[in-house]
């Protein structure tokens, strides 16, 4: 259960440079609230400055829990997941017939899911919600007795489970990998993920706002702008690249995974978005002061974090 | 303490969210009528308030579920500071028993009050219609501030018949002060009080 990560050269760097860059964000935003006038611009800059003092928070916590050595990072995601479940659940119309299935989907699916991937049985990890869970929650849900509205009911909650746990606990699930010359190194490649994920969302807020002008899906999304999209993208890939020497990839080839991530990431994003849309409601909750919901935040990552967990498990 | 604790436990599994949108936390005398979905509902709407003014606010509670079991008792007697009423022996000419007698006592003491004018968990959609109690408190008590409430989602963390809990967000919407108009009939009233929780659901 407890991998050794090692506090080696590299980490020392990345801690020093993540920490300078929120500094280097906290000072900017400072600089910009002396210097804007007009009430616009000042809510603006105060969403921005509670989004950075946020960001400083969740730097924090991610890199405490990376540096226990995986169990704190495991513990770290199964509560994000709860966290996004709960916030998924909650918007998402369900009937009392699915009571108890929820109460095992919050209770023992998912603390199971993380127990399969911190003892690293692998070939149960991945089989369980998939087979499983899915198996096992409409039975439940039929077993209470009510048949209306069904399938959607039942969808519902598979979706849930798949998003917010089975996709979130792919990112963890790289500290399992075991990849020739970079043992004991798997937290930098967690890092490497939620780092490009991240910026890229910070990114494309960035361009959006500066530069925004043509929609790219006006009906899904209005904040979201191809200038936003294309600035975002290009910058935060090329961070990514930038840190090809904590990831066991040549330089091409983490430009190759940051650009695959960022565009994925971006199409997370908007699906969640698609979802909030059909609810009426433009975040997910209340519980990151300036970001909305933890699923507003990780909505990105939902859907990277998988497909890049398995291809680095195919590949490397 | 054990009601603090009992408060922050409530918050915790109901994920609270609290907003006050037409009134704010102040120490003025207080009516709170909210719409009743879930045995939560006295908890929630209690550990909503912040703790000065929770110390003087008395939940308007039924006699033979509060009564039933001894956290039951405990949180009624200790937590709460439930006003028990006997459904069952609701009658107007008998002084001592009579709902309305006993709010109005507590009132006079200084207490505000939680009630839920439904008068038993509603699992329909749509609110029931309103009991007169809240009337006569407005009629006799003009002056004390009756707000009206919407507890949201409840029902679902923990439906009417269920005895588990699951760990969705609840949030408490508090609308802003209610007054009884002149000239106002005891229905239009109290079809007006119920309207005006049915409006915080969407706001």
């Amino acid at each position: 259960m407890f991998i050794n990560i090692a506090i080696d050269k590299d980490t020392i760097m990345l801690l020093i440079g993540i920490f300078s860059l929120l500094s280097f964000a906290s000072l900017i935003g400072f600089i910009l609230k002396r210097a804007l006038k007009t009430e616009k611009q000042r809510n603006i800059v105060a969403n921005l400055n509670s989004r950075i003092k946020a960001w400083w928070v969740m730097c924090v916590v991610f890199v405490g829990a990376l540096l226990t050595g995986g169990i704190g990072s495991y513990v770290l995601f199964s509560l994000i997941s709860f966290m996004a479940l709960r916030e998924y659940i909650t918007l998402t119309p369900t009937k009392k017939g699915d009571h108890r299935a929820l109460f095992w989907a919050f209770f023992v699916i998912l603390p199971l899911n993380y127990y399969f991937l911190a003892t690293q049985w692998y070939g149960m990890y991945v089989v369980f919600i998939p087979v499983y869970a899915f198996i096992f929650l409409p039975i439940r849900t039929v077993i209470a007795g009510d048949y209306e509205r069904f399938l959607e009911r039942t969808a519902k909650i598979q979706w849930g489970l798949m998003v917010c746990v089975y996709c979130i606990s792919a990112a963890p699930a790289l500290l399992t990998l075991s990849i020739p010359g970079y043992e004991g190194q798997n937290g930098k490649l967690l890092f490497f993920l939620v780092f490009v994920v991240q910026m890229s969302d910070v990114c494309q807020y960035i361009f959006g706002r500066l530069f925004g002008r043509r929609k790219i899906s006006p009906n899904i999304s209005p904040n979201k702008t191809v200038e936003g999209f294309v600035g975002g993208i290009i910058t935060a890939t090329l961070l990514g690249t930038s840190l090809w020497w904590i990831t066991p990839f040549n330089i091409w080839q983490a430009a190759g995974f940051s650009l695959l991530i960022t565009v994925i990431g971006f199409f997370g994003d908007l699906t969640m978005s698609a979802i909030k849309r059909d609810r009426g409601i433009k975040d997910y909750g209340t519980t990151i002061k300036g970001h909305g919901g933890i699923l507003d935040r990780i909505d990105s990552l939902c859907f990277s974090a998988p497909v890049f967990f398995h291809l680095v498990r195919y590949f490397f | 303490m054990m009601a603090d604790f009992l408060c922050f436990i409530t918050r915790i599994i109901s994920g609270l969210n609290v907003r006050w949108h037409g009134c704010l936390p102040e120490h003025t005398q207080r009516v709170y009528f909210a719409n009743h979905t879930s045995h939560l509902d006295f908890m929630v709407l209690w550990a909503a308030l912040p703790k000065r003014l929770r110390k003087k606010t008395r939940a308007v509670a039924a006699q033979d579920y509060w009564n039933g079991t001894k956290l039951r008792r405990y949180i009624a007697h200790h937590v709460i500071q439930a006003i028990l009423i006997d459904r069952k022996n609701i009658s107007v000419h008998n002084t001592e028993e009579n709902p309305v007698n006993k709010m109005l006592e507590a009132l006079d003491e200084g207490s505000s009050l939680i009630i839920f004018p439904e008068g038993s968990r509603n699992i329909l959609p749509e609110m029931r219609p309103f009991k007169s109690g809240l009337y006569h408190l407005v009629k006799k008590r003009p002056d004390i501030e009756y707000i009206p409430v919407y507890l949201e989602n409840l029902s679902r963390i923990l439906p009417k018949g269920e005895c588990i809990f699951i760990p969705l967000l609840g949030s408490a919407t508090l609308g802003s002060p209610l007054k009884l108009n002149k000239d106002e009939t005891k229905n239009e009233f109290l079809e007006r009080a119920k309207k005006s929780v049915e409006e915080l659901r969407c706001s």
